[in-house]
């Protein structure tokens, strides 16, 4: 398909999702929705803005005095982040923790969903099975993988003996150990990731018409090449919303990361969320909590705008 | 459906497929039976070594602890605390909610009016404000009007949490229904609050049901705002009262299983009867703009 025809196609769709035969309806629409813009208002965006002005300040919790502000001093909560080895070191390891579990949790993910596009056996069980995760709270999932990857107790080393690839107990500290801790965390949090990215994966193969893979198995292509290039850009708008949808609760790794290793050993599994209640919760510093809290918003509305506006998009060209 | 090749490979292939996909499966419940097991097990099978795989008795020992029914534990659980907070917190917070997020998500569905998508994107997007981070100035106003520790407090934040998700499943739900509906709505006299009341509202029930669901579950579960908002057993959930077992100088990981499995109840519930009509909730808006 030439680039020209293509970009017809896109425009002609795009008129169509903009006037999908929405009413002209005058102040009514506005009247359905105000209570729960007032309600967003109220309780994410008036004490977001509050929390804005709460970072200009040195505010400490234990001392009501330190919450004025001052032009001279209001970026130093800030300087004081940037020049915070601790605040970097979490921020990286945000990043790596985000990196891997999305694209881990989305690859593996697809491949279930193309496995359980096959299977014959008991579908609506095996269902229910995908959807077991989905019955744990966040913290939960942390509490359970911290019992079953505990040194001396846990599920995980006690099969390990059971198979005889280590001796005793104690012998894999996995949650203190550097690496292995992070992993850990990984694997809980991509664990609780995989039913809601795979149940949409799912209904976007079974709703792709055999009609399309005719010409393409007349065409003799391999099972890989059929889903390369065809049942893969085809699922990209269900992509696009099982990612939309992740991203938004993509915070609820906070949950685990406090109850499993609470950002230890030795701050190796800090993360953002963690260091925040560490600063604000623990050490009173609210001022400094704030200031860290914007940076962490505006990292998380990117990242699902982000994923939003693929979104519309996919959707648009579909 | 997925056309596959016939003949005698395609048996054995869709004898392999079924074998993969029932053994990946079942590792991923495997933590779901093992947590079950665990609390109706005696507390000498779970912490012995060599491990006890397969229990040889059965016991409801943990709940009778967890309940207060045996005297010989002294250091018990407030679950009856939880249960309360973490009921009134979310049932009241999904009742207001749904209804909140329904009128939106119906205006976004069926109208056409100025800064549509970026009223519709604002909603989604509040939704993605980590916990955490709202958690701290929340504390400091709600200080100052006496919410903090308060569970209707508590109720209010959820509201605000769940109303943008519910607003997008049922703007999927509501883009469902056929437009002829509507339009023989108007044409027999109905105004857009009656078409949406008497027509519209009552033909998506099963995907309010959903919403309700899932507004439910998200409330039941959050754990960052609570904690930093109920300071003590007057509006503690079960959550935070999970936390409180991991800050015990030694874990008791039967009570801890006992508690999850109470805490897991409404979602095994929930989750077998809305399977069918969340997917179709959630991917409606993929396949049709």
């Amino acid at each position: 398909m030439d680039a020209d025809s293509n970009r017809a196609r896109e425009k002609g769709a795009a008129s169509r999702f903009i006037e999908v035969s929405r009413i002209e309806a005058g102040f009514f629409p506005f009247a359905m929705i105000s209570p729960a813009l007032i309600m967003i208002i109220l309780v994410v965006g008036f004490p977001l803005l509050y929390s804005l002005y709460v970072s200009f300040t040195p505010y400490e919790l234990l001392k009501p005095n330190s919450l004025n502000f001052t032009a001279a001093r209001a970026l130093r909560n800030y300087q004081k982040l940037l020049n915070d080895e601790i605040f970097w070191r979490s921020l990286w390891n945000t990043i790596i923790f985000l990196a891997v579990t999305v694209n881990l949790s989305y690859a593996l993910s697809m491949a279930l969903s193309q496995l359980l596009a096959r299977v014959t056996l008991g579908q609506s069980v095996l269902r229910t099975l995908l959807m077991t995760p989905m019955m744990f709270a966040p913290i939960l999932v942390g509490m359970q993988f911290r019992w079953f990857f505990n040194a001396n107790v846990g599920l995980v080393n006690n099969v390990l003996i059971s198979l005889g690839l280590i001796q005793e107990q104690g012998q894999i500290a996995w949650l203190v150990d550097v690496p292995l801790g992070m992993i850990t965390i990984m694997i809980a949090s991509i664990w609780m990731n995989i039913p809601v990215l795979t149940i949409i994966l799912l209904a976007g193969t079974l709703s792709l018409s055999a009609e399309t893979f005719e010409a393409a198995e007349v065409d003799g292509a391999s099972g890989w090449q059929k889903f390369r290039y065809i049942t893969f850009p085809l699922l990209a708008p269900f992509s696009y919303i099982a990612l939309t949808i992740m991203s938004l609760d993509i915070a609820r790794a906070f949950d685990i990361v406090r109850i499993m290793t609470d950002g230890g050993p030795a701050r190796r599994t800090e993360m953002l969320w963690t260091y925040i209640t560490r600063l604000a919760i623990e050490d009173t510093k609210f001022g400094l909590g704030s200031a860290m809290s914007w940076i962490t918003v505006i990292l998380s509305v990117l990242f699902t705008l982000y994923f939003f506006r693929q979104l519309v998009r996919a959707r648009i060209v579909q | 459906m997925i056309t596959r090749s016939v003949g005698p490979n395609r048996r054995r292939n869709d004898f392999l497929w079924n074998a993969v996909a029932w053994a990946l499966l079942l590792l991923l419940a495997l933590p779901a039976f093992w947590i079950i097991l665990t609390a109706f097990r005696p507390n000498v099978e779970i912490n012995t070594f060599p491990p006890v795989w397969i229990p040889r008795r059965l016991t409801l020992e943990a709940y009778a602890n967890m309940f207060g029914l045996n005297p010989e534990v002294r250091q018990r659980v407030a679950v009856e605390a939880y249960l309360r907070n973490s009921l009134v917190a979310s049932g009241v917070s999904t009742a207001v909610a749904v209804s909140l997020g329904t009128l939106a998500g119906y205006a976004f569905a069926r109208f056409r009016f100025r800064f549509h998508t970026p009223l519709f994107l604002g909603i989604m997007l509040s939704r993605a404000v980590p916990g955490v981070a709202l958690s701290l100035p929340l504390f400091l106003l709600f200080n100052r009007v006496g919410l903090v520790n308060n569970v209707l407090g508590l109720a209010f934040v959820y509201v605000a949490v769940n109303i943008p998700f519910t607003a997008w499943l049922m703007d999927g739900f509501f883009r469902q229904i056929p437009k002829e509906l509507t339009e023989s709505a108007y044409i027999d006299g109905c105004g857009h609050w009656s078409a949406f009341w008497r027509i519209e509202l009552p033909l998506s029930l099963p995907g309010l049901a959903t919403a309700a669901i899932f507004a439910f579950l998200a409330a039941w579960n959050e754990y960052q705002v609570v904690s930093v908002l109920a300071r003590n057993n007057a509006a503690k959930t079960f959550p935070p009262g999970l936390f409180a077992f991991t800050e015990q100088f030694t874990v008791d990981w039967r009570g801890m299983a006992a508690m999850s499995v109470i805490m897991m109840a409404p979602a095994v519930i929930f989750v077998i009867l809305v399977q069918r009509n969340l997917v179709s909730g959630l991917t409606f808006g993929a396949v049709k703009g």
